[in-house]
């Protein structure tokens, strides 16, 4: 299994405010992380910073074990540089799917799902048209090529996103709270596509407040607090016997009023 | 009780013609000036080197800022002499109305594209599109539909602002109100008949911009203003 | 206008580059400068307080349910929104005082134009600063028992309130910008004092040049103030 990311170091500021202060992680091929965390922790930072829309204020962030960008300087002095076609190149391989869809309204679905591979890679549009059809398959939504976005259901737009980023073929994928802006009744149908892109063996890192979900699908759960990695480790750990005090007041907050199990016992 | 005398108008039609000829060369040869030159303006505007985009600001809201009327008689009586040429009526008015309407292009081209949610910008971004790119294929597309009626009503604003080149006697329809009233002694005829001009001319474009917005917020569609 | 052309021609043989700055004429004139600056302050105060106050009945006349207050306000509203400022002002100085009972000399003229402009403008503002308060707001009023004046008086006025402010500062600075119309019908404002000085001293450039720039510093902070209330009036939306 190879280590496909690798994060070293990593710290970003918001002017005074340390958002994240430190993190290191190595995500291994076909994993499947969940960030938890409350709001302000640093988790969708984290994210965001993985695919650079957020610049790092520190750290490295190693992709296939090549570092991105170039450092500068000597010891206390050193920096990483980084140029807009790296960055634009790393991009077009970490996929990104985002809470609000973010669609492209004035494009229909087929274009929406085009849109990257003929611009960005440069691909013939019949090579675009075929492969952004076969992601949408893979998504549950052929049916609804023609479209508008606004057309469109937010479960459907949310997986419409995901088809956006998978027809880069992408060798990560982020989702960043990617069911928080949805109707209860339209979650169900996002999560299962993101399960079945897990069980493909997609490398994925996800924010989200899905604790049941994560339970499930999770080879591991990384728990933000501060800015840091408080804890982690696979979900039966974690979620079930969480070692920090943090983490069993972040999990009680989250089951307050869940429905009783029915037939297993939790402990 | 005043006598009132209508009949000065068909008797002068000729000259109100020619007025109104020198209205709409001025309109359409400064809408077909500045409308570019505002295009221009903007993306200097956008310009990521910080000298260039901080003068286009500055120069954008001085012509914002200072009354057409100041600016017309400066181009037409002081500019003359600082080039060490004569300068038109119809150059100084039609150039100095062509630039101000460009400052307000540039506005409000620069609020379309502010209004574009940065949701946008970053989901392109994610799928590793470069600025320009992402300029020409998410962000203007989407900015210019919003901009339309914030920019035909600017046009007509353009419209309304031509009567000022009369104040340095060019022949448009003010102008000729002004003359024709003076030698029939009949100014509140003419007058009146000339305002009922003008709000023929722009009223009906003034509706149909509102129209149009109510249309657009119907589909769903954000406008700017 | 002759003067000038004189003028071109002297230069016209000499070329632009020669010409002797003379700023030192507008120094010794500031007070011409400074009493047009008066002349501009008071016509743009009266026009600015006489057109909001007259706007906002005329917004509540405009969307009346009855038509008798409709249906006047409404015309003139939409007359003196599209008919050109400047054909106004000429309109009031040339032709009004024909029907007009009373006298009307270059200033009264412009005021009632500018006023009738911003008035005429000003009533949508205030027609949409009302409107745009969410009809939920009034179900919450009248769930609590109020009467539609109170609610207007409690809850859609401070509201609204907060939403007319940014665009009637623009229309406040519009009103300043309009003041220089005056000048066409010699009203001794600010614009007038150039005209008057560069005639006198032949030095157009200076003169105008200065008012460019007086009207451009006391505008611009003005519109930066502007933008400033509409941020701090939209956030606490």
């Amino acid at each position: 299994m190879s280590v496909v990311l690798m994060i070293k170091k990593l710290k970003k500021s918001f002017g005074s405010l340390n958002v994240l202060q430190g993190i290191d992680l190595e995500v291994e091929e076909g994993e499947t992380i969940v960030i938890l965390g409350s709001s302000g922790s640093g988790k969708s930072t984290l994210l965001r910073c993985i695919n650079f829309l957020e610049m790092p204020t520190s750290g490295e962030i190693y992709l296939n074990g090549a570092l991105v960008g170039n450092p500068r300087g000597e010891g206390e002095n050193s920096r990483i540089i980084y140029r807009e076609s790296e960055l634009c190149r790393l991009r077009t391989k970490i996929g990104m799917v985002f809470q609000q869809f973010n669609l492209f309204p004035h494009m229909t679905v087929l274009e929406n799902v085009m849109e990257g591979q003929v611009t960005v890679l440069k691909r013939q549009k019949t090579d675009s048209a075929k492969r952004a059809k076969e992601q949408l398959e893979r998504v549950g939504l052929i049916d609804k090529i023609d479209q508008y976005p606004s057309r469109l259901s937010g479960g459907q737009q949310q997986r419409v996103a995901i088809a956006r980023a998978l027809a880069m073929d992408p060798q990560v994928m982020l989702f960043d709270e990617v069911t928080s802006a949805l109707d209860p009744e339209l979650v169900g149908e996002v999560l299962l596509t993101i399960r079945s892109l897990s069980e493909e063996g997609m490398t994925m890192l996800l924010v989200t407040h899905e604790i049941g979900f994560a339970y499930h699908v999770a080879d591991r759960i990384l728990f933000i607090h501060e800015g840091l990695i408080h804890e982690q480790g696979i979900p039966k750990e974690v979620l079930l016997h969480p070692r920090q005090v943090r983490t069993k007041e972040f999990l009680e907050g989250h089951s307050a009023f869940s429905l009783p199990e029915i037939g297993t016992s939790s402990d | 009780m005043y006598e009132w005398d209508f009949s000065v108008i068909p008797r002068n039609i000729d000259l109100l013609l020619l007025g109104l000829y020198g209205t709409i060369k001025v309109f359409l040869t400064a809408f077909a000036i500045g409308l570019p030159f505002g295009l221009v303006l903007a993306l200097l505007r956008l310009s990521r080197n910080k000298i260039v985009s901080l003068s286009a600001s500055l120069f954008i809201d001085f012509l914002r800022s200072t009354p057409a009327l100041v600016l017309i008689f400066w181009f037409f009586f002081a500019f003359p002499i600082l080039i060490g040429l004569m300068v038109q009526a119809f150059l100084a008015a039609t150039l100095t109305l062509a630039i101000v309407a460009a400052a307000f292009y540039a506005e409000i081209f620069r609020a379309g594209i502010a209004s574009i949610e940065r949701g946008q910008w970053e989901s392109a971004l994610a799928l590793g599109m470069t600025y320009t790119a992402l300029m020409r294929r998410i962000i203007l597309p989407q900015a210019v539909k919003r901009m339309i009626p914030a920019f035909l009503e600017r046009t007509i604003e353009l419209l309304k602002t031509t009567p000022l080149m009369a104040a340095v006697a060019y022949s448009d329809l003010l102008f000729q109100a002004m003359d024709i009233a003076q030698k029939t002694f009949r100014p509140l005829e003419v007058l009146t008949a000339v305002a009922g001009i003008y709000f023929l001319m722009i009223y009906p474009m003034s509706l149909g911009v509102r129209k149009l917005e109510r249309h657009l917020a119907k589909s769903g569609e954000s406008t700017v203003h | 206008m002759p003067k000038a052309v004189n003028l071109l021609y002297i230069d016209g043989r000499i070329m632009g580059n020669n010409y002797n700055w003379d700023f030192n004429s507008i120094l010794i004139n500031w007070d011409v400068f400074a009493h047009g600056l008066v002349v501009t302050a008071q016509l743009s105060a009266l026009t600015l307080a006489t057109g909001l106050g007259l706007g906002f009945f005329l917004g509540l006349a405009r969307y009346s349910r009855h038509q008798i207050f409709r249906l006047p306000s409404s015309i003139f509203v939409e007359i003196f929104r599209n008919v050109p400022a400047l054909v106004v002002v000429i309109w009031f100085f040339f032709a009004f005082p024909i029907v007009s009972p009373f006298e009307v000399d270059a200033f009264t003229a412009a005021f009632l134009a500018i006023s009738a402009n911003t008035a005429a403008f000003s009533a949508d503002i205030y027609r949409g600063g009302i409107q745009s308060i969410s009809p939920h707001q009034w179900e919450a009023g009248r769930a609590l028992g109020m009467s539609y004046l109170t609610i207007m008086r409690r809850i859609i006025f401070p509201q609204a309130i907060k939403r007319i402010i940014p665009p009637l500062t623009g229309r406040g600075i519009e009103a300043i910008k309009l003041s220089t119309l005056a000048s066409v019908i010699a009203v001794n404002e600010l614009l007038y004092a150039a005209k008057q000085l560069s005639a006198l001293n032949f030095n157009p450039i200076e003169a105008y040049t200065t008012v460019a720039f007086l009207f451009f510093i006391i505008i611009y902070p003005l519109t930066h103030i502007s933008y400033f209330l509409e941020r701090r009036f939209g956030l606490s939306d």
